[in-house]
Order: structure tokens, then C-alpha cells, then sequence
């Protein structure tokens, strides 16, 4: 295939008019459009944010949307309690460099209160449902800004840009609306929000050379670091308070990075030895494994995992 | 493995690779799965972990070979029917391009997706079994890329494998849809023999075909035009926000921000601001955090203008020279993608780029059959996935253009105030570039009720 790959370039070269745009800068275009969508029809908008890429990558996009006004929402992170303290300290820096209203809604919180029980795997990820709908309720958010792209599951291939919630916030894909041409319909009753993915038509490559090309901070654990860690379900997971390691699991330090940033209970490490984004941009384009079937352990529970906890309300 | 080589390759251009949304139709029978599953499996977009997973669902379901299709039916109860219901989009890349693939059922019961997937599409791949030639549902898939507008069509001949790679049996094939399309007003076909099983010019020109002198599926995906000579078309700026950022150091800034819908406009281009219809010249251009004399679209831009006016979401920002008329009354075309029926005499809100107003349905017109083109007097409704003409009448005026001008400005939602149901998504002006294809045949009374 690498033969006809060649000539297709030389073939294909000078065909786009001078108008054509590269991927990036339309897929930049198609997100800030997205928002201003939102800005322009909703009351309380608010952006997920982790502290991991693809939401960072959200807000860069939503500070240039607006510019130079300031950024019309509010954001919201759901704290596991499992979270890496180097992504908290990046999450508490952009807040406050850019004048940014934060709410946090905290796993641990519930699980004191009784509301939740802690998972006999010690994964907190499932857990960040009813927290995350509770807040949206609590604050009337009648749009709700996520990170999710199309490319990273199955089922989340067949989401929608805007994505209807009730007011327990499922999901129902048999009852989705159609989406056509670059109409998005937001009507919703009180009570149900909108969840809304301007990142959907990205993929983790894509998201990498923005990030390259608008030369925007990351957390450190994004890049290769010695860390001691140990093997579990075929990952590197970091040991710490949430549980682990176990005692038939030994700890050693490895040279890794991570690729997605989740609950420290079931996000793991890749072996890594790229410490620039160029390096890891490289490292991406050469993978074998897609980011979640190589660092997401709730994703290997079942066919429909995915499915199942978004119908839930998750992310 | 000459994996790190294509890597390398893949790095150094892609910064400077287009991005192209192509739409595929058909069903499993014509091999569509089979296709789109060698363009993602030959172009390395199907990762490790997919087809192992792939792989393990299609043994517990007793199949030997793992089933491509399981790849793209990403719900449980597609799964469990063994069908696709919905769109599913998938990407993909190679050194020259970036893909986005709308993939949508074929049958009949699921036009509506059908049309979602072509209504942002670039480009439209259309299957055919070589065996049985243009069949209905090819005539469907035809008008819906005819109607929808998109600007190329690839007819792909799959199975030549089981016509013995027979030329004659692609010509004839060939022909007969060149000719109906063009007559439906698709601007460009391109007619490709292919083998998706053996992978004949899907990827790899093939050996069996020497007959054969054009693209494969794949090269012709990387170099059709993604974008043409935007000077001649209408410009068009529907105003999605109002940016005032009000602060100490600039009180006064007042930037229209939206997505440039149709052509190109310029710093000192006198423009006019629909409906009201007041005049002003761009003053500047904001293309997120640089300033540009000239933007066209996609782009996502902040206008900003010389003369303190008024304007707010849902006006439409147009060189002066070149406005469309408004109009209280929109004859159109609809496809209806809602469970529940259109009526006439229904109220409805019309979503036009960002202005939503209250309309009422006047008349129902027809109801077209796609299959055959034929148009079926007053039906009296619509159902899901029905195509029919409509006239509506809205409460304000729209600056609407015609949907062959522009796909952007000349189309529209139809939505329920109820309960927010997206009812329709419809296409002002005439359906088909040529009228002459569509016949007329008198229903009997209440036929399809």
C-alpha cells in the first residue's frame, strides 16, 4: 500500500484552491461556531473541565471564540478525590490566569455523605454520574460543554453535537434528533439540558497538532516522567491512597506518560520515551492502540460499557 | 512492516492536508461494509484494540471471519439486529487527506439519515452490485445527493469479481447512471469498477481490470476539490453572537462573531444588514485573534463594522450589492425525519442559520417517491422520511437564498414548539436542477393514510 500512498500524493498535489483550508483550521472553525451557538441560545452554559487535554483544548478553543470579551460560562469539574495532583495544580492555574468561575462537585463528598459507595475495584469513574448530574441540576446548566469526540468509542460515534438529556440527564439514542447541515437544534423544556461536544469531529491526532500548533500548556504526566507504578488488567497504574498496589502487584518505576487523564484508579500509563509534543505526536501517529482500549480499564468491561454509562448521564 | 516509513510521511504533510466529509449509501448486500471497513483497515484506522474487539463479538456470535460492520454499529440494539439505524461517523486519514465519513443505511425506512449524512457531505459514494446493475434503491441514493446538493458522486461498481471483471458490464452500468444523475443535476460523477472483498481499486489499482484507466476509491477521495472559486458566490454572514467586552480598555468594541456561510468578504466592502436593511463597509476583520483583510468560508470570524447599527443574533450580514430578497413565504422541499407526522395548517418554528421565527405549514404540495421521481398531489402529510414540497409561511421575514445557490442559507429546520422535535429539514427553491425529471401520478384518495 505504501506504493500507491506515493504516487496518490504527487498525483493529488495543487487541487485545492487557494480557499481551502487545512483540517485543523476547519475543525477550529467548526468549534468556535459551536459555542458561539451556544453563547447565543442558552442562559447557563458550562464547560466540563478535567484538567485533561481534549477539555483544554475546549476552553483554548471557547477563549478565542469570545475574544476579546471574556469567556461566557462557567466551568465545572467532577472530583474523583483519585485525581492527579499535577493536573489540580494546572486545572487551579488556568482558572485563575484567565479569571474563570470554577465549581467542583466531589466524589468524595458523596461517598462521605453516604450518597455513593465506594466500588468494590476501587474505580471511581462510574461514580462521577450522580455527581455531575446533581451539580447540573443545583446550578440550572441548560448547556453542558463536554470533551467527547466521535472518533474515541462506538458509541460515542453515533453522539450528536448537541445531545438532548432529560432531567435525570440520559441519554436515549434510539430518540436522538437528526443533525443536518450545520443546524443545531437546542430546544429543551425545563429541567432538561443540552449536552453539547464541539469537539466531536477531532480525533486524538487532531487534537495533538492543535495543541502543537497553538503551543498550548499541558499537565507534565502528558509527557514521558520516571514514575513508580504497577501492573494491572495489563496497565500501568500509579500506586497511591486510592487502592493499590495490591499485594500480589509489585511496584517498579518505568519511563511513562499518559495519554488520557482520568481517576488515577482505572486511567493507566504507556511506556514512553517522548518528552516533546513532537515526540509524542509522532508516537500517537505510530500507535497500534486507540487512547481509551490503551489506557481506559471501565472500557473493557463489556460490548456497551460506554453505551451504558452515557445512557446513565455520563460524560 | 514499512510502518515508521508511512509514519514518517503521514508527519511531514499533515499539517497541509484538506479536510473532506464524504457520505456513503448501501446497504450490507452491496458490500458497503466491506468498503468502508478496507478504506479504515488499508488507510490504518482500524487500531489493534478495535479489531481484536471486533474480532472476539463476531466468534461469540459464531461467525468465523471478523464482521467489519461491527466496527461501525457502535449501539447495542444495532448490534442485536444486525443493522444500522443510525449515521455513524468515522475518520480517517492518509498523507494527502483528513476524512470524515458519514455512514448510513441504505433502506428505504431510513432516508432520513440518509439525508442527514449528505446534507454536510462533499462528496457521496453511491454502491451498486455489478451483478444486478441500478436498481431502486440506486435511484434513491441518486436523487438524494441530487437533491442535497452534493458537488461530486462516485458511483462504485462493486463485485466485479462475480461479472469476471467483465468491462462491458461497468460500461453499461456506468452509463445508465451517469446519464440519470446528470439529468437530476449532479455537477460530477465518476464511475469506478471495484472488487471491495478482493480490494480491486479500492485502494490498490487492480490487476484484473487493465481496461480500467481512472482513480481508485481511495485516490479519488484524496484528490477531488474540496473547495471551489468562492469569488463568484453570494457572500453571507449570519451574525451568531454580539461581542462586547466592555472593559476599561475597550469600551466602544462592538464585533459581530459568526461562521462565514457562503463566499468571501473584505475589509471596506460596503454591506447591508438583513432584514432591517441598514448599510455600513467593514471596518476590520477579526479570523480569531488576527487581523485579515479578506476571510471566506468555512471561516469563524468577528466582523466588525464602520457605523455604530444595530444588529443581533439572527441577522444576516451581505455585500451590499448582492442581497437576497426576504420573504415571508418559503416554497421548499422537506425531508421529514420526525416519528410524528406534518400536517397542513401545523405551527411550527423555522430554524433558518441562526434565526429561529413561528411559521405555519400553508400547503403540502406533493409528496415525492424517490425511487422512481414520481409526485404523489396533496397528501394531506407528511410521514418519517418522506420527501415532499411545501409552502410555509413565516411570522417575520427571512433573507433566504435558494438551496442550489447556497446549501448554507437556503436551508432550514422545521421544529415542534411543543417539545422541540426536529420535524423536517427543508430546501428553499426548486427540487432537482431540471424539473422535467419529476412525473405527477394521482393517488387515490387516502392512499398512503
Amino acid at each position: 500500500m505504501g506504493h500507491s500512498m506515493t504516487s496518490a500524493i504527487t498525483a493529488g498535489e495543487g487541487i485545492d484552491s487557494p480557499y481551502a483550508l487545512s483540517h485543523l483550521d476547519a475543525l477550529e472553525s467548526e468549534a468556535v461556531h459551536i459555542f458561539r451557538e451556544v453563547a447565543g441560545e442558552f442562559e447557563r452554559p458550562v464547560i466540563l473541565f478535567s484538567g485533561g487535554k481534549d477539555s483544554i483544548v475546549m476552553l483554548h478553543l471557547a477563549l478565542k471564540a469570545f475574544a476579546p470579551a471574556a469567556v461566557p460560562f462557567t466551568l465545572l469539574h467532577v472530583d474523583t478525590g483519585h485525581n492527579f495532583p499535577e493536573v489540580l495544580a494546572y486545572r487551579d492555574r488556568v482558572v485563575a490566569e484567565h479569571g474563570l468561575r470554577l465549581h467542583v462537585a466531589s466524589v468524595q463528598d458523596y461517598i462521605d455523605a453516604g450518597k455513593l459507595r465506594e466500588r468494590p475495584d476501587g474505580t471511581r469513574n462510574p461514580l462521577q454520574t450522580l455527581p455531575l448530574t446533581e451539580a447540573i441540576q443545583e446550578h440550572r446548566f441548560d448547556a453542558v460543554f463536554g470533551g467527547g469526540r466521535r472518533d474515541e468509542e462506538k458509541a460515542r460515534a453515533k453522539e450528536r453535537v448537541f445531545s438532548l438529556r432529560d432531567e435525570f440527564s440520559q441519554w436515549d439514542p434510539r430518540r436522538q434528533r437528526p443533525e443536518l447541515w450545520q443546524l443545531y437544534n437546542g430546544r429543551h423544556a425545563p429541567g432538561e439540558h443540552v449536552r453539547v461536544f464541539p469537539l466531536s469531529n477531532w480525533t486524538e491526532l487532531d487534537v495533538w497538532q492543535y495543541i502543537a500548533r497553538e503551543d498550548i500548556d499541558l499537565p507534565q504526566i502528558y509527557f514521558a516522567h520516571e514514575r513508580e507504578v504497577f501492573k494491572r488488567s495489563g496497565m500501568w497504574l500509579t500506586a497511591g491512597e486510592w487502592g493499590g498496589p495490591k499485594a500480589d502487584e509489585s511496584v517498579e518505576t518505568r519511563q511513562v506518560r499518559y495519554r488520557t487523564v482520568g481517576d488515577m484508579s482505572c486511567t493507566g500509563a504507556v511506556d514512553s520515551d517522548a518528552t516533546t509534543l513532537d515526540a509524542v505526536i509522532t508516537e500517537i501517529a505510530a500507535s497500534r492502540l486507540t487512547e481509551r482500549g490503551a489506557t481506559r480499564a471501565d472500557d473493557k468491561m463489556s460490548e456497551a460499557a460506554m453505551e451504558d454509562r452515557k445512557r446513565e448521564g455520563y460524560f | 512492516m514499512s510502518n515508521s516509513v508511512e509514519t514518517a510521511v503521514q508527519l511531514a504533510d499533515l499539517s497541509a492536508t484538506t479536510l473532506l466529509r464524504f457520505a456513503t449509501a448501501g446497504s450490507v448486500d452491496d458490500g458497503k461494509s466491506t468498503l468502508v471497513g478496507r478504506l479504515l483497515h488499508d488507510s490504518k484506522s482500524v487500531l489493534t484494540d478495535q479489531l481484536e474487539a471486533v474480532e472476539a463479538a463476531s466468534l461469540k456470535r459464531g461467525q468465523e471471519a471478523p464482521d467489519l460492520a461491527l466496527l461501525t454499529d457502535g449501539l447495542r440494539a444495532e448490534r442485536e439486529q444486525g443493522i444500522t439505524i443510525d449515521v455513524a461517523y468515522r475518520y480517517f486519514a492518509t498523507p494527502r487527506r483528513r476524512f470524515i465519513l458519514a455512514d448510513t443505511p441504505g433502506h428505504v425506512q431510513y432516508t432520513r439519515n440518509m439525508v442527514t449524512g449528505a446534507s454536510t457531505a462533499d462528496l457521496a459514494v453511491v454502491l451498486v452490485d455489478a451483478r444486478n446493475g441500478i436498481i431502486e434503491q440506486t435511484r434513491r441514493h441518486a436523487a438524494v445527493a441530487a437533491l442535497l446538493r452534493v458537488p461530486h458522486v462516485v458511483l462504485a461498481v462493486n463485485k466485479m469479481d462475480l461479472v469476471a471483471y467483465e468491462e462491458k458490464v461497468f460500461a453499461s452500468i456506468a452509463e445508465e447512471f451517469t446519464a440519470y444523475a446528470s439529468e437530476l443535476g449532479v455537477p460530477e460523477i465518476t464511475a469506478i469498477p471495484i472488487s471491495a472483498l478482493a480490494g480491486d481499486n479500492v485502494v490498490e489499482p487492480s490487476a484484473n481490470m487493465d481496461w480500467y484507466g481512472g482513480p481508485t476509491v481511495l485516490e479519488h477521495l484524496e484528490t477531488v476539490p474540496v473547495s471551489h472559486d468562492l469569488t463568484s458566490c453570494h457572500a453571507r454572514l449570519p451574525v451568531q453572537y454580539v461581542i462586547r467586552p466592555q472593559t476599561a480598555e475597550l469600551p466602544d468594541y462592538r464585533g459581530y462573531a459568526g461562521q462565514i456561510a457562503a463566499g468571501t468578504f473584505r475589509v471596506g466592502e460596503p454591506v447591508t444588514v438583513l432584514p432591517s436593511g441598514r448599510t455600513s463597509t467593514v471596518a476590520g476583520i477579526d479570523l480569531l485573534g488576527e487581523s485579515v483583510d479578506v476571510a471566506w468560508t468555512p471561516q469563524s470570524v468577528t466582523l466588525l463594522l464602520a457605523d455604530d447599527i444595530d444588529i443581533s443574533r439572527g441577522d444576516l450580514i451581505v455585500p451590499s450589492g448582492d442581497a437576497p430578497a426576504t420573504t415571508q413565504d418559503v416554497e421548499a422541499t422537506v425531508c421529514h425525519v420526525a416519528d410524528q407526522p406534518l400536517t397542513v395548517g401545523q405551527r411550527v418554528l423555522l430554524k433558518h442559520t441562526t434565526r429561529t421565527v413561528k411559521a405555519i405549514v400553508k400547503e403540502i404540495e406533493s409528496r415525492l417517491t424517490l425511487d422512481d421521481l414520481s409526485q404523489h398531489p396533496h397528501p394531506g402529510q407528511l410521514v418519517a422520511n418522506d420527501i415532499g414540497r411545501v409552502k410555509v409561511r413565516t411570522a417575520e421575514p427571512l433573507a433566504l437564498d435558494s438551496y442550489a445557490d447556497s446549501r448554507r442559507t437556503g436551508s432550514f429546520l422545521l421544529i415542534d414548539p411543543a417539545d422541540g422535535t426536529t420535524l423536517a429539514a427543508g430546501m428553499a427553491g426548486e427540487s432537482f436542477a431540471t424539473h422535467k425529471v419529476l412525473t405527477t401520478v394521482e393517488d387515490e384518495e387516502g392512499w398512503d393514510f
